[in-house]
């Protein structure tokens, strides 16, 4: 069984002339994967960074299943019988919270990481369907401010770009204090995507590697975070929401404090969630699963009496709307996509499959991110390449994504007996496995069995 | 995460009205430790031979009368308990040591906040400003106190987990940051024989000094060593039956500011907790550097 | 940007021990579009955080005593003076215009500045222009450990002396210092001063209101060797 997992992830196996000749047996420790970096680094001499997110098996929300109506629960009409996905961001200190249509936003990535025409699809998307999208680790653009109707505004430890007049024209403040695919690293740019138009935008010589800190630069701590957000909302003057994103580390801790900091809104971005470029080490081994970081925020936030009153956001694998509907269960308000939203737009898409092997890759592999080289023109801040992407057919294309999320979302839901996303709760789901049971916290399938909290066991 | 405040008093003034003026500082610490709050007052000295304990009972309807009966069988003599809120100031003819063996043993379900010859800890959770008028502290005179206010950070909000930590006779250790390397020396120090009731990394950090102490370092040496055997973020500040001590990590990423006028020393992490002093606006100010061990002592000023 | 008529009438004295912070920062931001005093005199600030931040008008901001975190934080145009002491980040990514702190200032004074000038007259402390974008800072006295890390562009004068890692990790920023140096951070080496140097001194000095001899100042900057990764540099990152 094991074996059959991993098969999925080896580019040569998917080709029927290399199947595995019956006599040869690969070892689990040092399989092929682990044989080429060990390779590569012996080359190199460096650790390898890389995009994307965390390739490897983790725990996620498809070990979690739905218990839909019958004799005891009634579902709803599709159609007829509304089942609403509106979210309101913000409404804890700020004259002026987001008022979204649908439960996924596009989550914090940077002009720098993506290309022009990349972030203005986002942004068309986004619109579109009445949802947000986020700048990233290079400040805000013109063109993004532009196509995206309500756009969050990230100050990160770097603050390339940072300045008062984006605060202002921003819908909403988000201080990062890290992500799941990293936290505790700072932002990289490695040179070749250190274009003119990146390097002025963050005051750095043209082409070299960007270095980035990984501590804010004028506080830390929860105490001298919550003096900071005092100075945003004062320069502000009270309007914009302040969201705190962090990866899901000691995640119970940083949601109170991030509540006790004064934030109105908490973005929790498990192990899962991807980045443009870091080592993946950091990747792999650093972080917990999005899915015990769900129940352990929405648990935190239920204690303090804050659940709903400040919003949760959730992120870090987020693929359909199954996973929407089981964040929301869990407790999440809202939910963020990063990679998949690339994807909609063509990332490892199979027609680019040739282009992908010019450059040492294939399609459904492709995470070098950090290159600047894609094919398909997201990833890449080289004029040619990103004038292969259309941001047009683009944006259209997150905007078809994001209505088929919200409608598997509602039909989840509706499933369910709920009249709006929001009712989805804890006790809607069961779990496959025993990992999924105690990281959710919902019972084994079949069974009433918490692990660590509640039932018989064996 | 949290804030720091303390006060020494140079003039009989100050020394009058210590708790008033601490009281205040300590409000002006409370966004930075909305939990709990806790101050360690230097006051009263205990007559020759006796000692002052402070017990902390989780009872609201507390018999401190009749532990004060326990201590008198014990030792003979035993004073009135000064009272306030949750807490118990019982000075009794007795060494510190038997006074707190005694209570160990008869009295598992009290806590002994703080022991010695002046000190006395009280601490408590919710905000600053309600256990400031709990604690009736506008009452107090004393020769110098240290406050604290709580943003927990990795461990729970109670009682027993809020500062100041006592780490020994008329010593206590309050502390803004966040240490790294506690658990494991936790382990170590427990096989030292030190005890700790809680997950708190300042407890470890009290720990510690109280062990390098008793091993016969002085309170400089002791926090000395905190530079090479403490790892992450503090300021930290130590109060003893004589003065008060500051250290600041060679990082130094957590504030502090230290002020100094003809009546008073302040210590605090934040300006505006010490803009309440009287003279405050005349005082001079500085800022403590990283890794220099400072201290203030009632002969040195 | 539109011109706004400035009243020349007398300065406008706030007390912040009557007037909440939040209405005075706010009739200070109006200021951006809208006409009013262009002289202002805070009084009491006692400490408090986000004074005089977010401004975006040329007036004159005096205020009397010592002020928190992150006073005069984010601002363009204006002249902001702190006549006692500044907390952390004073200044922190000014825009543009000029902020000066008569006694000392805590940590991250100027941090990711990106235009302006700061001049601290007495001793700023840790990071002192740490990550700054274009900002040029003077300051009168030392300034503590870690100042200019990873300083990006723009210009410190420190007429002190000046604490351990020095300009760490520094991009293309400019560090002149006339006292001592505790240690240099990674990448920061000293570098020669020419004429011009001594002139970019000279100028940044004389707008500091600051007397001293240009020519007295060392100058520091990046070596250039970590702007790309290379194994050989482990050590340092």
């Amino acid at each position: 069984m094991a074996t059959e997992q991993r098969s999925a992830v080896r580019p040569h196996e998917s080709d029927p002339a290399s199947a595995r000749p019956w006599n040869l047996r690969e070892s689990y420790l040092f399989d092929r994967t682990a044989i080429a970096e060990i390779q590569r680094a012996a080359r190199e001499g460096i650790y390898d960074i890389r995009g994307f997110g965390a390739k490897r098996r983790l725990p996620h929300f498809d070990d979690l299943l739905f218990l839909g109506a019958s004799i005891s629960r009634y579902p709803l009409e599709g159609y007829r019988e509304k089942c609403g996905t509106d979210v309101v961001l913000g409404t804890r200190f700020a004259t002026k919270p987001l008022e979204l249509k649908i439960p996924v936003t596009i989550a914090g990535m940077s002009f720098g990481a993506l290309s022009a025409p990349a972030k203005e699809a986002l942004g068309r998307g986004a619109t579109e369907v009445g949802t947000s999208t986020t700048t990233g680790d290079g400040g805000m653009t013109n063109e993004e401010r532009e196509h995206s109707r309500t756009l969050v505004y990230q100050l990160l430890p770097s603050r390339y770009g940072m300045n008062p007049d984006d605060l202002r024209r921003a819908d909403a403040i988000e201080v990062v204090v890290g992500q799941g695919a990293k936290p505790g690293g700072g932002g990289m740019l490695l040179g070749h995507k250190i274009s003119d138009r990146v390097a002025e935008m963050r005051d750095l010589p043209k082409g070299i590697d960007q270095r980035s800190a990984s501590r804010h630069p004028d506080w830390t701590g929860p105490d001298d975070l919550e003096i900071k957000i005092h100075e945003l909302r004062e320069i502000t003057d009270w309007e914009k929401p302040i969201f705190v994103k962090v990866g899901a580390t000691r995640t119970y801790y940083d949601v109170q404090l991030a509540v006790k900091a004064g934030a109105d809104v908490i973005v929790v971005d498990g192990m899962q969630g991807g980045t443009a470029a870091t080592q993946d080490v950091f990747i792999e081994h650093v972080g917990i699963p999005t899915l015990p970081a769900t129940r352990i925020a929405a648990d935190a936030l239920q204690e303090l009496g804050m659940h709903r009153k400040v919003q949760l956001i959730v992120s870090g694998g987020i693929r359909s709307g199954a996973d929407v509907a089981k964040a929301l269960a869990l407790g999440a308000d809202a939910v963020s996509i990063g990679t998949a939203a690339l994807v909609a737009m063509g990332d490892n898409s199979p027609e680019y499959d040739e282009a992908y092997r010019e450059i040492g890759s294939a399609a459904g592999f492709y995470d070098d991110y950090q290159a600047g080289r894609d094919p398909v023109g997201i990833s890449t801040q080289d004029d040619e390449l990103a004038a292969r992407f259309d941001p047009v057919v683009g944006g259209r294309k997150v905007a078809n994504y994001l209505r088929v999320l919200t409608l598997e979302t509602q039909t989840l839901a509706r499933a369910c007996g709920k009249t709006h996303v929001h009712n989805l709760e804890p006790e809607d789901l069961v779990a496959l496995t025993v990992e999924a049971a105690a990281m959710a916290k919902v019972p084994l399938a079949g069974t009433d069995w918490i692990p660590g909290v509640s039932g018989r066991s064996g | 995460m949290c804030g720091i405040v303390g006060l020494f008093a140079k003039s009989p003034e100050v020394e009058e009205r210590l708790g008033e003026h601490l009281g205040a500082m300590l409000v002006q610490m409370s966004s930075r430790g909305p939990d709990s709050a806790g101050v360690a007052v230097y006051r009263d000295p205990a007559p020759g031979g006796w000692s002052k304990l402070t017990l902390y009972s989780a009872s609201p309807h507390e018999q401190w009368a009749a532990v004060r009966d326990e201590l008198r069988d014990a030792f003979g003599d035993c004073d009135e308990p000064g009272i306030r809120a949750s807490h118990a100031v019982f000075v009794v003819d007795s060494d510190a040591d038997a006074a707190q063996t005694l209570i160990r043993e008869r009295r598992p379900d009290l806590r002994v906040m703080s022991a010695g010859e002046v000190i006395e800890i009280y601490k408590e959770t919710g905000p600053p400003e309600q256990f400031a008028a709990a604690f009736a502290l506008e009452d107090f005179q004393g020769t110098h106190a240290l406050g604290h206010t709580r943003m927990a950070t990795e461990s729970r909000v109670t009682t027993e987990g809020s500062h100041p930590f006592s780490t020994g006779l008329d010593l206590c250790l309050v502390h803004n940051g966040s240490l790294s390397n506690h658990n494991r020396l936790r382990e170590n120090l427990r096989r030292e024989g030190i005890e700790f009731q809680t997950e708190n990394d300042t407890e470890v950090a009290a720990g510690y000094l109280a062990w390098r102490m008793r091993e016969g370092a002085t309170l400089e040496e002791a926090l000395d060593g905190c530079l090479t055997d403490l790892d992450g973020f503090y300021t930290f500040a130590v109060g003893t039956a004589d003065g008060f001590a500051v250290l600041r990590d060679p990082i130094a990423c957590k504030p502090a500011v230290l002020a100094e006028t003809d009546e008073w020393v302040a210590m605090s992490s934040e300006w505006r907790a010490i803009a309440v002093l009287p003279g405050a606006a005349d005082a001079e100010a500085w800022e403590p550097q990283p890794e220099v061990v400072y201290v203030w002592e009632k002969e040195k000023v | 940007m539109a011109v706004v008529a400035r009243e020349k009438a007398a300065v406008e004295v706030v007390d912040l021990a009557s007037t909440p912070l939040r209405e005075l920062n706010r009739r200070l931001h109006d200021l951006a579009t809208a006409p009013g005093p262009a002289a202002w005199r805070i009084l009491n600030p006692n400490g408090a955080h986000a004074l005089a931040c977010g401004l975006d008008a040329e007036i004159d901001v005096e205020i009397d005593g010592h002020v928190g975190y992150y006073c005069a934080g984010m601002n363009k145009r204006a002249t902001v003076r702190v006549h006692g002491n500044a907390s952390t980040g004073i200044a922190e990514n000014l825009m543009s215009g000029r902020v000066i702190v008569e006694g000392n200032a805590s940590q991250s004074a100027g941090a990711t500045g990106r235009g302006g000038l700061l001049v601290v007259h007495g001793d700023a402390s840790s990071r002192c222009g740490i990550s700054m974008k274009g900002i040029d800072i003077v300051v009168g006295g030392s300034v503590g450990h870690m100042s200019a890390f990873m300083a990006q562009t723009g210009c410190l004068v420190v007429c002190g002396d000046a604490g351990d890692a020095l300009g760490d990790s520094i991009y293309e920023a400019r560090l002149y210092v006339r006292g001592s140096v505790a240690g240099l951070g990674a990448d920061c080496v000293e570098k020669e001063l020419r004429d011009d140097h001594v002139e970019q001194v000279a100028r940044l000095l004389d707008a500091a209101g600051i007397d001293a001899d240009p020519a007295e100042f060392r100058r520091y900057g990046s070596a250039r060797q970590l702007y790309n990764f290379k194994i050989d540099n482990a050590g340092a990152y």
